[in-house]
């Protein structure tokens, strides 16, 4: 299946960049992520532990980072084997791009299953990967406007106006 | 007024008293004491390179106590091909291995690499869960044109994908192509004959004891046919003397053709068992049926029909791509050629067919025969060909076909392709469907249906297939590997009641009802009186089992044999009773007599005398009671029916709803009517399904989409209409003592086409210019086509 969707993230692109690339943010953010080792060069290393359907399976996988375009883009491409509950496959490129203070992360999901999660049908699969990106960067969204406080920087920097814009435009 | 017993009496099914409470004996009811269970480590991906397998974590678990692998079996043989195919070219057909547990590599999801045995199948699945296997995903053969184009080969060591290039036939081959060139009208149709889980309702199950005191196995297993099976263990996989293994299938809830073959678990649990000295079962749960049960059908067609300018066909030629999956299972080679092109001249008297089937090889579960087995996809070749000519020219679709139908008087008939046809009236079939359809009636339903802003159409369908599998020395010489005859022991006991054994199995046919009959008429005595023993191959003897519908045609005339031979015997007994010679002995309704007086002997005098032969005169007669025929056919059996189907179609959701379904078929004689309909009925509900609900979907990389019923849309009762059933119009079977044909595929055979062409007439009723929609016709497939209109 495929999904593309964006968030718009209060803090700037290196920010939100840097973010991608740690280990601790990316723990944080997948969703049921157990241990999340190595580096954006050599790739990371991660189990996460999920309930798809009928099938709860302990997911050990490579993530690798490729593209790498700092600060504007770049490919989050993972693999997970469940033993037998089957295999996970997946990649989101990513693109940032600077508004204003903020940034837009742009996203488009590419999932593939195998094994018994396959077997599981495509209404409980697709489902599944559209929540679990939809978390993911939701929690990204969070975790990393939490650790940078631009927000109020941005805000209280702005003139009325500027704040009025900003709410109609719906940033 | 009909019969109240023996051939004809339409007794309730003696065997449904313990199906329908509980009390039947299935394979998993099974257990022994010591018992041990195996589960299987299966590939979660469609080709893979096995690069190691680790099963040291595994082997340390609790209650673990075996663990085997590909490399166990590597000086084993491989499960064969029991028919041999050649290419148009003289080539023989391919056959790469096809090991107990993959090896080397895994090829398609599903495919067994190893196996666990452990005190409990809960243990066994946890120790599964701890195989370590690094097996290297490849990209998959899935598509059969990208298979056939391509050089990712599904089994590298035969450098192709294609299984065989088949011609039939093939002399026929350039006149075909002179006909359709010159004729005055082609149609041709590209059609898909969509691929089916066969879905028996008892999964697969597998248990084998081994003696070590006797070096003797048994194996309990799901089996259509025990004997086959035990012959395929011990000639070609595990090499265990025949005599001493036992094959035993209990009893068996739906086979379909899906357990008709040997699979790999039950050579699994006999070499466990052996090495364990224990009792090993395998139960198969529901994923695992979807994935390595062999699937039916999966043919990629293209038709042409060549007719002259008034209608009258002069030749069909097709092309088509059979799937056989990932490795050849035991009859899949048969099922798409012989089973499939001799039956592509249909019911006509079209002179000339060629048919070119290509079998490739995919990284898909094997495909092989199911219910119809290549008869269906004939059919429906034929008869949507059929009914898009009709349109095409403008000429009413049964008229077409009465136009071209052999004549009652032209049998025996020699088709097209290849087979002489020994009775039939095509034309009383259409008669009588035409009236118990009525037809008549369709123009006022159809007005009452767009009434309603419904679309009604109306299909109909003229069948024939080829039944009662089959004379032994015809299936020779087209390749087949072993014979296809059927046996039966009569033997009366003492106190004058009778077992008969049998080779057919039943495993939802109600042989243990109908065969009785058989018994009972020719014997004159009760049926009750009269038991059939099957599915153990320590006491029956060697028959062929159950497939094709032959069990009545091929068995059914063992057991007449065998009895004949019992009346023979007897009238010498009963001769020697009355003292008189045995030309002088009568029998009639279970009474010897002799002729020109009143003196009698009953069967159960003359049964008792058999074994307490006290004044025998031992050198003319021996003691007992107890006869053994083999029977191999003459020829196949041929069904043929006409069938009607009217459908609504609703034009804004493209749901289609089957109103009515007529099946008139020709079965020649019949023994038990009301098993005929229930088989009848069961076989529309099967053909329906393919028509409007199934289908089996891989992905691009060969992932099987909808391997549950969350995603696999069987039929159930609310997609069925009430059924109306005919058989009044047989003719006899020329070849066969009971004059019988074989009705246990008909409706599977005959349905799919009727309700196809039925959708297609509603959608043209209703200005919509589709004229093919593949199967299933589900509601988006429908909507597609009118909106593509």
């Amino acid at each position: 299946m495929d999904l593309s969707d964006n968030r718009t993230i209060n803090a700037n692109i290196q920010t939100v960049w840097a973010s991608l690339l740690d280990p601790a943010i990316l723990k944080e953010c997948v969703p049921g992520c157990q241990e999340m080792t190595g580096t954006a060069e050599t790739g990371f290393n991660a189990v996460v532990v999920q309930k798809v359907g009928p099938v709860k399976a302990t997911f050990k996988g490579a993530v690798t980072l490729s593209d790498l375009n700092k600060p504007d883009s770049l490919t989050i491409s993972g693999e997970g084997t469940g033993g037998p509950a089957g295999f996970a496959k997946g990649g989101a490129k990513v693109r940032l791009e600077t508004q204003g203070k903020t940034t837009i992360l742009h996203y488009e999901v590419q999932a593939k299953v195998g094994g018994k999660l396959a077997q599981l049908g495509s209404r409980i699969i697709d489902g599944f990967a559209k929540k679990m990106a939809d978390q993911f960067f939701n929690n990204f969204q969070e975790a990393v406007g939490a650790v940078t406080p631009i927000v109020d920087t941005v805000s209280t920097e702005k003139g009325w106006l500027g704040r009025l814009i900003d709410r109609l435009l719906g940033r | 007024m009909p019969k109240d017993t023996g051939i004809g009496a339409a007794p309730k099914r003696r065997e449904d008293v313990r199906f329908l409470t509980g009390t039947g004996q299935y394979s998993d009811d099974i257990s022994l004491v010591n018992q041990a269970s195996a589960v299987f480590a299966r590939s979660n991906v469609a080709n893979g390179v096995i690069k190691s397998i680790d099963t040291t974590a595994a082997a340390a678990m609790p209650g673990v106590l075996a663990i085997f692998t590909g490399e166990d079996f590597v000086e084993v043989g491989g499960n064969p091909a029991g028919w041999l195919i050649n290419s148009r070219d003289g080539e023989p057909m391919k056959e790469p291995k096809r090991p107990v547990l993959a090896h080397g590599k895994v090829r398609h999801v599903g495919d067994a690499y190893a196996a666990v045995i452990a005190e409990t199948v809960e243990q066994a699945k946890d120790a599964v869960e701890a195989i370590e296997a690094d097996i290297e995903e490849l990209p998959a053969v899935i598509n059969m044109k990208d298979a056939l184009a391509g050089s990712n080969y599904v089994h590298d060591e035969i450098e192709t994908n294609q299984c065989f290039d088949w011609g039939w036939i093939e002399d026929n081959r350039a006149a075909t192509d002179e006909a359709i060139k010159n004729a005055h009208h082609v149609t041709t149709l590209d059609l898909v004959n969509n691929r089916l889980v066969p879905n028996a309702m008892e999964p697969r199950c597998s248990m084998a004891n081994y003696n070590a005191a006797m070096n003797e196995y048994t194996l309990y297993t799901t089996s259509q046919n025990p004997h086959l099976t035990r012959l395929l263990i011990s000639a070609f996989v595990l090499g265990i003397p025949e005599n001493k293994l036992t094959v035993i299938a209990p009893d068996v809830g739906g086979g379909f053709g899906s357990k008709i073959y040997h699979y790999g678990e039950e050579a699994l649990v006999l070499a466990a068992a052996k090495k364990l000295k224990r009792p090993v079962k395998w139960t198969s749960d529901r994923t695992e049926a979807f994935l390595t049960d062999a699937h039916g059908r999966d043919h990629v067609t293209t038709i042409e029909l060549a007719m002259d300018k008034e209608g009258n066909f002069l030749a069909f030629r097709t092309e088509t791509m059979a799937n056989v999956g990932a490795y050849l299972s035991n009859f899949s080679t048969a099922t798409p050629t012989f089973l499939h092109g001799t039956l592509m001249a249909g019911n006509y008297t079209v002179p000339l067919v060629y048919v070119n089937v290509k079998a490739v090889f995919t990284n898909t579960a094997p495909v092989d025969a199911y219910r119809g087995a290549g008869r269906p996809e004939a059919t429906y070749s034929i008869e949507r060909v059929i009914d898009k000519a009709a349109r095409e020219i403008g000429m009413d679709p049964i008229e077409l076909r009465r136009k071209n139908f052999v004549k009652p008087d032209q049998y025996p008939f020699g088709s097209a392709a290849g087979l002489e046809y020994d009775s039939g009236n095509y034309d009383a079939l259409m008669d009588k469907m035409e009236d118990v359809a009525d037809l008549a009636g369709f123009d006022a339903r159809r007005a009452a249906s767009e009434a309603k802003g419904l679309l009604r159409g109306r299909g109909v369908n003229a069948y024939i297939e080829a039944c009662g599998i089959a004379p032994s020395n015809l299936v020779g010489i087209l390749g087949s590997r072993v014979g296809l005859y059927d046996a039966s022991t009569v033997r009366v006991n003492a106190t004058g009641n009778i077992s008969v054994m049998v080779g057919a199995h039943s495993h939802g046919q109600g042989h243990e009802t109908a065969f009785p009959q058989i018994v009972a008429e020719l014997l004159g005595v009760d049926a009750a009186s009269v038991d059939i023993v099957h599915g153990d191959t320590s006491k029956i003897p060697f028959g062929m089992g159950t497939y094709g519908s032959r069990s009545l045609a091929v068995c059914g005339s063992a057991i007449v044999r065998a009895t004949e031979k019992i009346i023979v015997k007897a009238k010498k007994i009963a001769a020697h009773m009355l003292e008189i010679t045995d030309s002088e002995v009568e029998f009639n309704d279970g009474v010897f007599s002799a002729v020109g007086t009143n003196k009698t002997v009953s069967f159960g005098d003359v049964a008792l005398k058999a074994y307490i032969p006290h004044d025998f005169p031992i050198d003319a007669i021996e003691p007992g009671l107890e006869e053994t025929a083999f029977y191999d056919p003459a020829n196949f059996t041929y069904p043929s029916g006409a069938y009607c189907c009217e459908v609504e179609v609703d034009p804004e959701t493209g749901k289609v709803t089957v109103e009515r379904m007529t099946a008139v078929d020709d079965f020649g004689n019949i023994v038990n009517p009301m098993i005929v309909t229930g088989q009848v009925h069961g076989g529309l509900g099967q053909g329906i399904g393919q028509a409007l609900l199934e289908n089996t979907v891989y992905d691009e990389t060969g992932q099987l989409l909808n391997a549950s019923y969350m995603d696999y849309t069987m039929p159930r009762a609310d997609d069925l209409p009430f059924y109306a059933v005919d058989h009044s119009q047989g003719t006899a079977c020329t070849h066969n003592p009971l004059g019988v044909k074989g009705c246990g595929e008909a409706g599977a055979i005959g349905s799919p086409p009727t309700v196809v062409n039925a959708v297609i007439d509603a959608l043209q009723s209703g200005g919509n210019n589709v004229t093919h929609i593949d199967m299933p016709v589900s509601p988006l497939n429908v909507w597609t086509a009118i909106q593509n209109a």
